[in-house]
C-alpha cells in the first residue's frame, strides 16, 4: 500500500463527513472547547502578568536586585541597554534621635525617578489625611513614618538628628510601595534623599546595607535584562521575587488562580463529554461504512489508522479556528480590563495558543479514540447482518484512556493538582451516582406506565426500552447541567463567600507594641473613643535554634525567603481555642487535658522549616529556651486581615514571658483623629495603617469576578454543545420512530405529546440529580479546596429541574419537528 | 483454471449462542466449488444461506470445521489476513448494494482498486462502470441513482480487480422483477466473459435454474447436492 494513501484518504474522508454534517457536532464541541481554554490561558496569562504587575509595586519595580555592597553600573549600564529604567535606594538600620529620645530606624536613602511601580503617600500631619505624592525628600528634609514619628514625640516641622546631620521632618511617610516584608518585623522608616548619604558619616567598612537596583520596563525589555543576569557572574546579586510580599496578597492570588483554574477546567471537562457524547454517534453511525470497508479487503489498521487521521486533521483545523477565536475574544479582555489596572495591559504571549491546540487535539483524541478504536473490529460479516456490532471495547479501556486524558488536561490546564483531582473525582464520582440514580428512576418509572395516559406511557415506554441509552443521555445531560450550575450558581455563591471574608469593615490598622500594663487600657480607650469591641492578642518574640533538638544552621535552608524567615525573630502567641480564620490541616487543636508544652504552626512555615506534627521545636525567648512539640498545622486566612500568627502556643507555655500585645479593627476614615488620642494616651504603642493592602486584595477580587464571567460564555457554549450532543445521540432511532408512527397513523399531536413526556421525563431526572451532584461539588470544593464557609443553596435543585426540563424538552423538540416535516417514507426508505 | 477446486468446506457448523441456548445455524457442510462454476444456493428464510456465503467468503470463522478458499484455510488467517484475501480474490454482491453514501458511482468502484494498491484506479473504475452501462453517471452518489442502477454499480465494483470468485448474496431481492432481470444478465454476462467463480444465494428458481448446479439448504444442513 502506497504510504500516503490513509493520509490522502482521511482527507477526503474528513471532506465528505463535512458535508454530510457528520462532524459538526464533534468540530463544534472542539472549537468551544480550544476557544474557552484559549481564552483562558491567554486570560489568565495576562492577568496573571496584570497583577503581577501590580504585585510588583510592592518591591518598587518589575525586578529588584539586592546586594550587600553597592551594585556596579555594569547592571546600570545592561539595564539602560535592555531598555529598562532603574532607581537606586539602599536601606540600613541607624538611630533617629532628638534631644529626648532615640530610636532605631530602618533608614532608607532615594532618588528620583524612585519609585518605579506604585507611589508614595504621604500626611502633613500625624494621622492626617493622606494623599499619593510624587515628590521626594529634598535636600535635609526627612521624611517619617507615623510609628518614627509616635515613638520619638515629633510633629511635622520638628528637627531629627541621623548620623552627622539634622533634618527637619516635612511630611509623614504613610505607605511606600516597597515596603514589604513583615509588618511588624521592620523598624519605624525614615526617609531621606540619597545625596544627603554622604554627609551622614553612616556608611562606614562593615556596615550592613542593603543595596537595591529597581528596574521597570516592558517584558522583551525584563526578559532581554534576565538574559544577562543569566551570563552574568553575580553571585552577591539577589533578584527578588514579588512573591515574598505580604501574605495577605499572597494568599488572594492564590486563590484568584484556584478560580481560574476551576472555570478553565470545567470547560475542558465540559468539552471533552461533548466529544465523547458526540464521536460515540459518529462511531454508530459509521459501523456499516466500516464493514463494508472492510469487506473489500481493508485492514484493520487501515480503517483505524485512516479515522485517527481524519480526527487529527479536524482537531488541527477546529483548534486553529478555536485558537483563533480565543485570540479574538481575549482583546475584548483588554478594554475590560483597563479601568481596572492601572497602566497598560501586557499583552498576551503565544503560549496558550500552543497550549489550546495540543489540549484540543488531547481533548479529541482522548475522548474519540476510545470509540474510534470500535470501528476497527467492525465484523465484515455485518455486510450480510446488520445486527452484529464491534465486539465492544473493554469498557474499562475505553474509559480509562478518556479519563487519563482527562485527568492530563485538567492537571495541565490548572497546574494544581488538588484542585484538579478533586473537580475529577467530583465528575467522576456524579457520574457514576448519575449513572446509578437514572438507571433506577428509568426502571421505577417503567411500571407507572400503565397508569398514565398514551402519551405518557409511550414516552415512557421508549425511555424504558433504551434504558442503557436513556441513561447515557441523562448522565451526559446531567453531567452538563451540573457543571453548569457549578458554574454559574456555586461559584456566584463561592466568590460572595470569598468577598464576605473581607467584609467592608474589614480591620484597616493594627495596633502593636501595647504594654501589659496597657492593656485593658488601650481596650477601653477603643470601645469608648471609637465604640470599636476588639481582642487583644499577647505576643512575644523567639528565635528558633533548634528542631528536634539539633541546633538550626541556616546553612541548610535555601538562599532567599526560607532562610530569612528561619534566621528572623517570629511572633508567638498563644491560645486557648482555634481563631475562627484558621484550619488544622494536620494533627488536632488542644484541649485542657493536654498539659505538656505544645505548638500550633502555620502549614507553609512548617513545609519550610521541613517539620510536622510530632517534632520538636526550640524558641530561644527572652535569652531562655522554650521547648515544645508540634501538635498540629494550620491554614491560616491571611487575606482576613485579623492578627494572626505562624507559631501558636498552648496556654501556660509562653505565658510568663515578656509579652506586648497586638490587636486589629476597623476604622472609618472620618475617625482617623482618635489616633492621634490614643497615640498620646499610650505613647508606646504604635498604629500601623493596612488600608491600601485591603483596597489591593479587593482589586483582585473583582478582577478575578469579572474574569470568570467573562470565560463562563464559552462555558456556557460548550455545555450547551454537550446538551445537543446528548440529545443527537437518540436522535436517528427516534427520527425512524417517528417516521414509522406517521406512516401507522399517529398524528402529529399525539407524537408531540409522547416525545413531550419522554424528554420531560429525561429533563426531570437528568435536571434533579444534577441539582444534588452541583450543590454536593460546590460544598466539596468550599470545604477541601477553597477553604471558603459555603451553604448549600437548595433552591439549586429547582434551577437544576427547571434548568433541565426547560433545555432537554426545548433542544429536543427542535430536533424532532424537523423529522416530522419530511414525509416518512424518506426516513423510512 | 476451470477445473480446480476454488472452495472447499469441510464440516462446516455455525452455532452462536443464545438466552435460549445454544443455536445451531449450520451443521456439518461438505462442498466443494469449483472455479469457472456458477453455484446457486437456496432454501428457505433461516435455513443459514446467508450465514454459509458469510463463512465461504470469509466474512466470518465457522465454529466447526474449515474452509479452504482459492487453497488457503481461513481458519488460519487473522481477521486482516482475510480481509487482504477478500481484497485480492473475492467480490461481492449484496441485496441492499453497500454502497457507501458519501462517495461518488466512480469513488465507490474505485475503493477495492486502491485498497488492494492498483495502479490506475480511476482509469480501471471508469472501465468497470462503462461496462455496466454507467458511463454517463460516474459523479452521482448513490441516492442519487435508482435501485437498478445501484445494483449495476455494486456489480462493477465487484468485478473490479478481477476476483477469482464472487459472491451474491440476493443480488436481485431488492429490485422489480424487469430490473432484476437486467441485472441478473448483466452478472451472468461478465461472469461469462471474465470466467470468475459466481456463488449465488437466492431465494429466486428462475435464478438458481441458471446456475451450473443448486445448493439446498434446510434447518442448516444440505440436502442433495445436486448437478445441474
Amino acid at each position: 500500500m502506497i504510504a500516503d494513501w490513509p493520509l490522502r484518504w482521511s482527507w477526503q474522508a474528513l471532506k465528505r463527513d463535512w458535508q454530510a454534517g457528520e462532524l459538526r457536532l464533534i468540530a463544534g464541541a472542539l472549537i468551544i472547547a480550544v476557544s474557552a481554554t484559549t481564552t483562558v490561558g491567554f486570560f489568565t496569562d495576562r492577568i496573571n502578568r496584570a497583577l503581577a504587575g501590580q504585585a510588583s509595586e510592592l518591591i518598587g519595580g518589575d525586578l529588584v536586585l539586592t546586594s550587600r555592597d553597592e551594585i556596579g553600573a555594569g547592571y546600570r549600564n545592561a539595564a539602560e541597554e535592555s531598555g529598562l529604567v532603574h532607581a537606586d535606594t539602599l536601606a540600613f538600620r541607624s538611630a533617629a534621635s532628638t534631644d529626648i529620645a532615640l530610636e532605631m530606624t530602618e533608614l532608607k536613602a532615594v532618588a528620583s525617578p524612585y519609585p518605579l511601580r506604585g507611589e508614595l503617600r504621604v500626611s502633613d500631619q500625624l494621622f492626617g489625611e493622606e494623599y499619593v505624592t510624587t515628590d521626594l525628600p529634598g535636600r535635609g528634609e526627612a521624611w517619617l513614618d507615623t510609628r518614627l514619628m509616635q515613638q520619638l514625640g515629633i510633629e511635622t516641622g520638628d528637627v531629627v538628628n541621623i548620623g552627622a546631620l539634622t533634618f527637619t521632618v516635612t511630611q509623614v511617610l504613610t505607605y511606600e510601595p516597597d515596603r514589604g516584608g513583615d509588618l511588624f518585623n521592620i523598624a519605624p522608616r525614615a526617609m531621606i534623599h540619597m545625596d544627603d548619604i554622604p554627609a551622614t558619616q553612616l556608611l562606614q567598612p562593615g556596615s550592613r546595607v542593603t543595596w537595591r537596583l529597581l528596574l521597570a520596563g516592558d517584558l522583551t525589555a525584563k526578559e532581554d535584562f534576565r538574559r544577562w543576569l543569566a551570563n552574568t557572574d553575580s553571585d552577591d546579586i539577589r533578584v527578588e521575587d514579588i512573591r515574598e510580599g505580604r501574605p495577605e496578597l499572597r494568599t488572594a492570588l492564590e486563590r484568584a488562580e484556584q478560580f481560574l483554574s476551576l472555570a478553565a477546567t470545567v470547560s475542558v471537562a465540559l468539552a471533552g463529554l461533548a466529544v465523547a457524547l458526540a464521536a460515540r454517534r459518529y462511531t454508530i453511525r459509521h459501523l456499516d461504512y466500516c464493514a463494508i470497508l472492510r469487506c473489500l479487503g481493508a485492514s484493520q489498521r487501515f480503517v483505524f489508522s485512516t479515522f485517527t487521521l481524519q480526527l487529527v486533521w479536524l482537531g488541527l483545523i477546529a483548534g486553529g479556528i478555536g485558537v483563533g477565536i480565543g485570540w479574538l475574544a481575549q482583546h475584548g479582555l483588554a478594554l475590560l480590563l483597563a479601568g481596572l489596572i492601572a497602566g497598560e495591559v501586557p499583552g498576551a504571549s503565544p503560549v496558550p495558543a500552543v497550549t489550546g491546540l495540543a489540549i484540543g487535539l488531547i481533548t479529541l483524541l482522548g475522548f474519540a479514540l476510545p470509540q474510534i478504536q470500535q470501528l476497527r473490529n467492525v465484523p465484515p460479516g455485518r455486510v450480510l447482518r446488520r445486527d452484529l456490532g464491534p465486539i465492544p471495547a473493554s469498557q474499562i479501556s475505553v474509559y480509562a484512556i478518556a479519563i487519563a486524558a482527562l485527568a492530563a488536561l485538567l492537571v495541565w490546564q490548572s497546574g494544581d493538582i488538588k484542585l484538579s483531582s478533586f473537580t475529577l473525582l467530583g465528575l467522576l464520582g456524579a457520574g457514576a451516582i448519575l449513572a446509578v440514580s437514572a438507571w433506577l428512576l428509568i426502571h421505577l418509572l417503567s411500571h407507572l406506565r400503565t397508569r398514565v395516559g398514551v402519551a405518557w406511557r409511550f414516552g415512557l415506554a421508549n425511555i424504558a426500552r433504551r434504558a442503557a441509552g436513556s441513561t447515557a443521555q441523562v448522565v451526559g445531560i446531567g453531567l452538563g447541567l451540573t457543571l453548569m450550575l457549578i458554574l454559574t450558581v456555586v461559584r456566584s455563591d463561592l466568590i460572595a463567600g470569598w468577598q464576605e471574608r473581607i467584609p467592608d469593615d474589614a480591620p484597616n490598622y493594627f495596633l502593636i507594641n501595647i504594654q501589659p500594663d496597657e492593656a485593658a487600657g488601650v481596650a477601653a480607650f477603643l470601645r469608648t473613643g471609637a465604640g470599636i469591641d476588639t481582642k487583644l492578642v499577647p505576643m512575644v518574640r523567639g528565635r528558633v535554634t533548634a528542631i528536634n533538638g539539633e541546633p538550626v544552621n541556616l546553612e541548610d535552608y535555601p538562599d532567599g525567603r526560607p532562610r530569612r524567615l528561619i534566621s528572623r525573630e517570629f511572633n508567638l502567641s498563644w491560645a486557648n481555642t482555634l481563631q475562627e480564620d484558621n484550619r488544622i490541616v494536620a494533627g488536632r487543636w488542644w484541649t485542657d487535658e493536654d498539659e505538656q508544652p505544645l505548638w500550633s504552626v502555620e502549614e507553609e512555615i512548617a513545609g519550610i522549616m521541613g517539620v510536622g506534627v510530632g517534632d520538636e521545636l526550640t524558641y530561644s525567648v527572652a535569652d531562655q529556651e522554650v521547648t515544645a512539640t508540634i501538635h498540629n498545622l494550620r491554614w491560616v486566612e491571611w487575606d482576613s486581615f485579623n492578627v494572626n500568627f505562624f507559631v501558636v502556643a498552648n496556654p501556660g507555655v509562653l505565658d510568663n514571658y515578656p509579652a506586648t500585645y497586638i490587636t486589629s479593627f476597623y476604622l472609618p476614615a472620618k475617625q482617623r483623629g482618635a489616633l492621634n488620642q490614643l497615640a498620646r494616651q499610650f505613647p508606646s504603642a504604635t498604629v500601623i495603617d493596612v488600608d491600601t493592602l485591603l483596597i489591593q486584595v479587593r482589586r483582585i477580587m473583582d478582577q478575578v469576578v469579572l474574569t470568570i464571567g467573562y470565560v463562563f460564555g464559552f462555558t456556557l457554549l460548550a455545555g450547551i454543545i454537550v446538551l445537543l450532543a446528548a440529545l443527537q445521540s437518540t436522535h436517528d432511532e427516534r427520527r425512524y420512530e417517528t417516521a414509522l408512527l406517521t406512516a401507522l397513523g399517529a398524528k402529529r399531536a399525539q407524537i408531540l405529546r409522547g416525545l413531550a413526556a419522554e424528554f420531560t421525563t429525561i429533563g426531570i431526572v437528568a435536571g434533579v440529580l444534577a441539582g444534588i451532584a452541583a450543590s454536593l461539588t460546590g460544598w466539596l470544593l468550599s470545604e477541601y479546596v477553597f477553604q471558603i464557609p459555603y451553604a448549600i443553596d437548595w433552591r439549586i435543585w429547582v434551577y437544576g429541574l427547571v434548568a433541565g426540563i426547560g433545555v432537554v424538552l426545548i433542544a429536543g423538540l427542535a430536533g424532532t419537528w424537523k423529522v416530522m416535516r419530511h414525509s416518512p417514507l424518506e426516513v423510512l426508505r | 483454471m476451470k477445473g480446480t477446486t476454488i472452495v472447499r468446506a469441510e464440516s462446516l457448523g455455525k452455532r452462536v449462542s443464545s438466552p435460549a441456548g445454544t443455536l445451531t445455524i449450520l451443521d456439518d457442510i461438505h462442498l466443494e466449488i469449483h472455479a469457472g462454476e456458477v453455484v446457486a444456493v437456496v432454501g428457505v428464510s433461516g435455513s443459514g444461506k446467508s450465514t454459509l456465503l458469510g463463512l465461504l467468503a470469509g466474512l466470518d470463522l465457522p465454529t466447526d470445521g474449515r474452509v479452504l478458499l482459492t487453497d488457503v484455510d481461513l481458519n488460519m488467517l487473522d481477521e486482516d489476513g482475510r480481509a487482504r484475501l477478500r481484497g485480492e480474490r473475492v467480490g461481492f454482491v449484496f441485496q441492499s448494494f453497500q454502497l457507501l453514501a458519501s462517495l461518488t458511482a466512480l469513488e465507490n468502484v474505485m475503493l477495492p482498486l486502491e485498497l488492494a494498491n492498483h495502479a490506475d484506479p480511476a482509469a480501471e473504475a471508469r472501465e468497470q462502470l462503462a461496462h455496466v452501462g454507467l458511463a454517463e453517471r460516474l459523479g452521482h452518489y448513490p441516492n442519487q441513482l435508482s435501485g437498478g442502477e445501484q445494483q449495476r454499480v455494486a456489480i462493477a465494483r465487484a468485478f473490479a480487480g478481477n476476483p477469482s470468485i464472487l459472491f451474491g448474496d440476493e443480488p436481485t431481492g431488492n429490485l422489480d422483477q424487469k430490473t432484476a432481470r437486467q441485472v441478473m444478465d448483466l452478472l451472468f454476462k461478465l461472469n461469462e466473459e471474465r470466467g470468475t467463480t459466481l456463488v449465488l444465494v437466492t431465494h429466486d428458481m428462475s435464478i438458481a435454474e441458471r446456475c451450473d448446479r443448486t445448493l439446498t439448504l434446510e434447518g442448516g444442513r444440505m440436502v442433495t447436492p445436486k448437478a445441474a
